[in-house]
């Protein structure tokens, strides 16, 4: 519908648009993509700097750091030395706005705003007016988390899981005031974004694809958004409805998750309650949210590594049934984060078995982005090394899934930093990988701009190198018996001398590759936003891909094609077919005589 | 100050650098007429070495830590279960780095032999369902052997646990740990969250204790205003209060009126004869003294948030959850003097902490581990009084020595189980 009203107004005039309803209040896909890009940019900055200061204070514990009184002040870090309240805070807030803020929001919001319309043949989202709404809940969900941080109190403090009763006491924690209602509320105004972008991904996919756009036709990326979205739709509510009634327990007095306390002193009325159930409601949406986060990414590279490897994506069929596979699995999986909570052993055990069979369409992605690179002719663009480097995160971090999902090694290392290690590596870099691929192939789409590549490749070997510097060494702190979340090792001070020295060490080495590689990402930043004023202007199909997005003009209209829509006679990954005179045949190339589609 | 001068003055230098650099790309770019959408041969074939110079790196970053860091710290699993686990934690490492280098090494081995050359164009290969079929069934087949394994070891470590097996109470608190022993029976005291009182801080489920709780929440104690004075205050007239000072009292009061209640119920319900459960058990704030060879079976609970009891040298963890009693079982085989030889270390201790965010002392929430063999264990024993103040190990002084004797000899023959 939305399509064809636009049909009517737009398509070729250009009225004129203020600058409020162009950049603020736009309801324009391209620009609300764009909007929600600035957001986790900025998101993703802080979240890198609350990470610097508890690296410091875990690499050198208890030395004076005029560096962080100077951002934490005497309150949160007195004489330079990190309280340890507030380094409770920094991690919650630092994996919080990781997790929703950036690689959620940020990635999702981003590329699927983008891309689905652009790649699907589409004026715009089903609803652009609820798209708008979409970004400006994320915005206030950020303002609140961010303000958070600022209150006396401190902002929440019971890990970015917020298990309760530590969560639901403030009497336990002093984060758990004010900072955890504003967490609380800024979750709540987030899960309504994300539902509301969700619905929209969903609606225009399914039904404003554009003549000849098969579902068979339609780039993984797309694929990668519509899973996403699904999964975002089935999940994020019931993380709200256990925010809510956590709400219920923290300021109503009702016994959800609280039973038999005795804390400060006081004995607590609550009686009948469980933890355990507040965990079980957050891990149905912990889990596919590690999904959520890694799809996209997953559906970016892809794209990608076909373009760059000037090759077609090898098995899409294979590639479509793994994400369907994974999307339907991390639905089935979310007790292997509980193994050692007091849940019933039994439904442990059937958590392993379904954990691990999501290794299979793992795998088999895995083998596919290789023989997709097997002779193939590969152009490194920035994009296409951080695509690389995105396979190779998920391999070395996913590898490791394995242990952490078979319930009796994990035992021994659940909660440890062999669990941080895991889930930075396969998780954190390869969805941030995935996020920085797309944003230097869809730059110029974005701005008509183009990046400078060398800066580019500057970003990605100091990323690669300072990441798997920071990630790696913490498998063996955490096989050392290094618990997450400590504010320093003197647990095994003066009788256990190899594990401690060893934590001691690898720390320090962890936290310079830490400051190194956020020092890195200024190179990005630079380079981003010169090149948005600065940047060479882009020319349309700059990577000579074959998907419909490149065949919109470089400057942006609303309703993103001039005249008609175009029609698709042809999937998106015709690279180097024998026959044809270029390396890539758009999509909108009918078919020649005699040709097969493929 | 200093530092964050040179700070600033850092990251200035830095951005007029890059800006500097990106500077001379441009000017170099506008003469030879290059554009930013056309990576030049040379970029390509840097960054395809770089690929294969980076996987070297890695690898060899990789096998530094190996070889430095050993791949635990931990020592041997200090436990029967640990051993068993060790044993496939160490299976699933040869299979997962087996797979790690494979395919990292594929990989950026494609990376750097596929670059783009002039005149090759790339192979047009969209699918092949034999391999896809391939590279579906082994790690399937992989898999189904760590499956099958991990959950033999699994139900082996979470099943019922040996009748014969010591029951000892884990209760944890911010921020610390008590271990509840118990006793000759082995059979722990029950307990009730309600009747958590300063004087009897485990909430253990005695008639005496009872009645504590009952007088504290009528009369009152040091700090705290029973039922009565509440009551006086609210009725007296003479008493000048707030509103809202008021209304919190009230609720106070409801409050107590209701715990009241229900320690009234428990009073008359309560079957004396089961306080002897609690009178012999022993409890420990300091340490936790263990029997190399015995069964034990930790009963845990929580005062007040999660904590997680974590041994990392027994390779056993299990969270503490109020409201709830959780358990694990394990069997240590290697006293502490045994380990401390193994480890090479002549301070190493066991240890138990918290590793469950439990609040801003969480990292400091630990304690002592001993493992002792059986002597020593006995010895330890003989100094140790029970709840009800009398000795661990009351015997009548005619049949001590035997007593002892015989228990001497039952420690042994439980330590010979996991002698090596």
């Amino acid at each position: 519908m939305a399509a064809l009203a636009h049909d009517g107004h737009h398509g070729h005039d250009h009225h004129e648009e203020s600058f409020v309803s162009k950049y603020i209040f736009s309801q324009d896909h391209k620009m609300i993509g764009k909007q929600f890009l600035m957001t986790a940019v900025f998101m993703g900055i802080v979240a890198m700097m609350l990470s610097i200061f508890f690296r410091i204070q875990l690499a050198w514990p208890g030395e004076s750091s005029d560096f962080l009184n100077a951002f934490l002040g005497d309150r949160w870090a007195p004489d330079g030395i990190l309280s340890q309240d507030m380094y409770l805070g920094l991690v919650t807030i630092h994996g919080t706005i990781m997790v929703f803020f950036v690689l959620t929001g940020g990635l999702s919001g981003t590329f699927s705003n983008l891309l689905i319309p652009l790649q699907i043949g589409a004026r715009d989202m089903a609803s652009g007016f609820l798209n708008m709404i979409s970004y400006w809940l994320f915005f206030m969900s950020s303002i609140i988390m961010l303000v958070s941080l600022f209150i006396e109190t401190g902002p929440a403090m019971a890990g970015w899981t917020i298990y309760p009763p530590l969560s639901a006491l403030p009497q336990a924690v002093s984060g758990s005031g004010l900072g955890m209602t504003l967490w609380l509320v800024s979750m709540a105004i987030f899960i309504a974004s994300s539902l509301i972008g969700s619905l929209n991904y969903i609606v225009t996919v399914l039904n404003l694809r554009t003549k000849g756009m098969k579902m068979t036709r339609m780039p993984l990326t797309i694929w990668a958004f519509l899973v996403t979205a699904i999964l975002g739709v089935l999940s994020f509510p019931v993380l709200l409805s256990a925010a809510l009634l956590l709400l219920m327990d923290r300021s109503l007095g009702t016994s959800f998750y609280l039973s038999d306390i005795v804390v400060g002193g006081e004995m607590l009325d609550n009686v009948g309650g469980s933890p355990i159930l507040y965990q079980h409601l957050f891990w149905f949406l912990g889990h596919p949210e590690v999904y959520i986060v890694l799809l996209p990414a997953l559906g970016l590279s892809s794209e990608i590594i076909s373009t760059n490897s000037r090759k077609p994506i090898f098995g899409y069929r294979a590639m479509i049934g793994s994400i369907l596979a994974i999307g339907f699995l991390s639905f089935i999986v979310w007790g292997h984060h509980m193994f050692v909570t007091g849940m019933n052993p039994f439904l442990g055990s059937v958590f392993v078995f379904t954990t691990l069979l999501i290794a299979i369409p793992s795998a088999v992605k895995v083998f596919n982005y290789l023989t997709t690179l097997w002779k193939g002719s590969i152009v490194y663009t920035p994009a296409m090394l951080f695509a690389i480097g995105l396979v190779s995160t998920f391999i070395t971090g996913g590898v490791t899934g394995i242990i952490l999902a078979d319930s009796a090694l994990d035992i021994a290392v659940h909660d440890t930093y062999f669990v941080v290690a895991h889930f930075h590596i396969v998780m954190g870099m390869s969805a941030i990988f995935g996020m920085f691929a797309g944003i230097y192939h869809w730059f110029p789409k974005m701005f008509g701009k183009m990046m400078n590549s060398r800066l580019g490749y500057v970003h990605f070997w100091i990323t690669i190198v300072g990441a798997y510097g920071v990630f790696f060494p913490m498998h063996f702190v955490g096989l050392a018996g290094a618990p997450r979340r400590y504010y320093d090792y003197s647990v095994y001070e003066g009788f256990n001398s190899n594990s401690y020295e060893m934590m001691l060490d690898l720390n320090v080495i962890i936290s310079v590759f830490a400051i190194l590689s956020a020092l890195g990402q200024a190179v990005f930043l630079f380079n981003f936003f010169y090149s948005i004023f600065r940047g060479q202007v882009a020319p349309q199909n700059p990577w000579r891909s074959s998907t419909l997005e490149w065949t919109t003009p470089v400057k942006h209209v609303h309703g993103n094609w001039p005249g008609a829509l175009p029609t698709v006679h042809r999937w998106p990954y015709d690279y180097s077919k024998p026959g044809m005179e270029e390396d890539f045949v758009s999509q909108i190339t009918p078919l020649m005589e005699g040709e097969e589609e493929h | 100050m200093g530092s964050k001068l040179i700070i600033l003055l850092v990251i200035i230098l830095g951005v007029i650098a890059i800006a500097q650099l990106v500077r001379v790309n441009e000017l170099t770019a506008k003469h030879s007429g290059r554009r930013e959408e056309d990576i030049p041969h040379r970029d390509n074939i840097f960054n395809a070495n770089m690929m294969l110079a980076f996987m070297i790196f890695f690898y060899a970053s990789f096998i530094w830590l190996m070889l430095k860091y050993g791949y635990t710290g931990m020592g041997p699993a200090a436990s029967t279960h640990g051993v068993e686990t060790d044993w496939l934690l160490n299976l699933n490492f040869i299979i997962i780095i087996a797979v790690f280098f494979l395919t990292n090494t594929l990989l950026f081995g494609f990376a750097w032999k596929y670059v783009k050359r002039p005149g090759v164009k790339a192979f047009y290969y969209p699918h092949n369902n034999k391999l896809e079929m391939i590279w579906t069934v082994i790690p399937a087949a992989v898999l189904a052997v760590i499956i099958i394994l991990g959950l033999r070891t699994w139900n082996d470590i979470t099943g019922e646990a040996d009748p014969e097996a010591e029951n000892v109470e884990l209760f944890s608190y911010q921020f610390g740990w008590t271990a509840r022993y118990a006793g000759m029976n082995n059979v722990l005291g029950e307990f009730d969250y309600k009747l958590t009182t300063a004087d009897n801080q485990y909430a253990l489920k005695t008639r005496e204790n009872i009645e504590l709780s009952l007088q504290k929440m009528l009369v009152g104690g040091p700090g705290e205003e029973g039922i009565q004075m509440i009551e006086d205050k609210l009725n007296d007239e003479s008493v000048i209060m707030a509103q809202a000072d008021r209304k919190k009292l009230q609720i106070e009061l409801s409050r107590k009126e209701r715990m009241v209640r229900l320690l009234e119920q428990m009073a008359l319900t309560y079957n004396d004869s089961i306080d002897d459960l609690v009178n012999d058990d022993v409890i420990l704030g300091d340490s936790l003294v263990l029997l190399v060879g015995q069964k034990y079976n930790f009963a845990m609970r929580s005062k007040d948030v999660i904590h997680s009891a974590y041994f990392p040298h027994f390779r056993a963890q299990m969270n503490t959850v109020p409201g709830m009693t959780t358990y694990f079982k394990l069997q240590p085989i290697y006293t502490t003097s045994e380990m401390k030889d193994i480890m090479e270390d002549e301070k190493f201790e066991y240890v138990l902490m918290c590793n469950k965010i439990c609040g801003g002392s969480h990292y400091k929430m630990k304690m002592a581990v001993t493992v002792l063999g059986p002597e020593e264990y006995l010895n330890w024993q003989k100094t140790k009084t029970t709840y009800d103040g009398s000795a661990w190990l009351n015997f009548d002084d005619k049949e001590r020595a035997a007593k002892e004797a015989e228990l001497l000899e039952k420690y042994q023959a439980i330590a010979a189980t996991v002698a090596q």
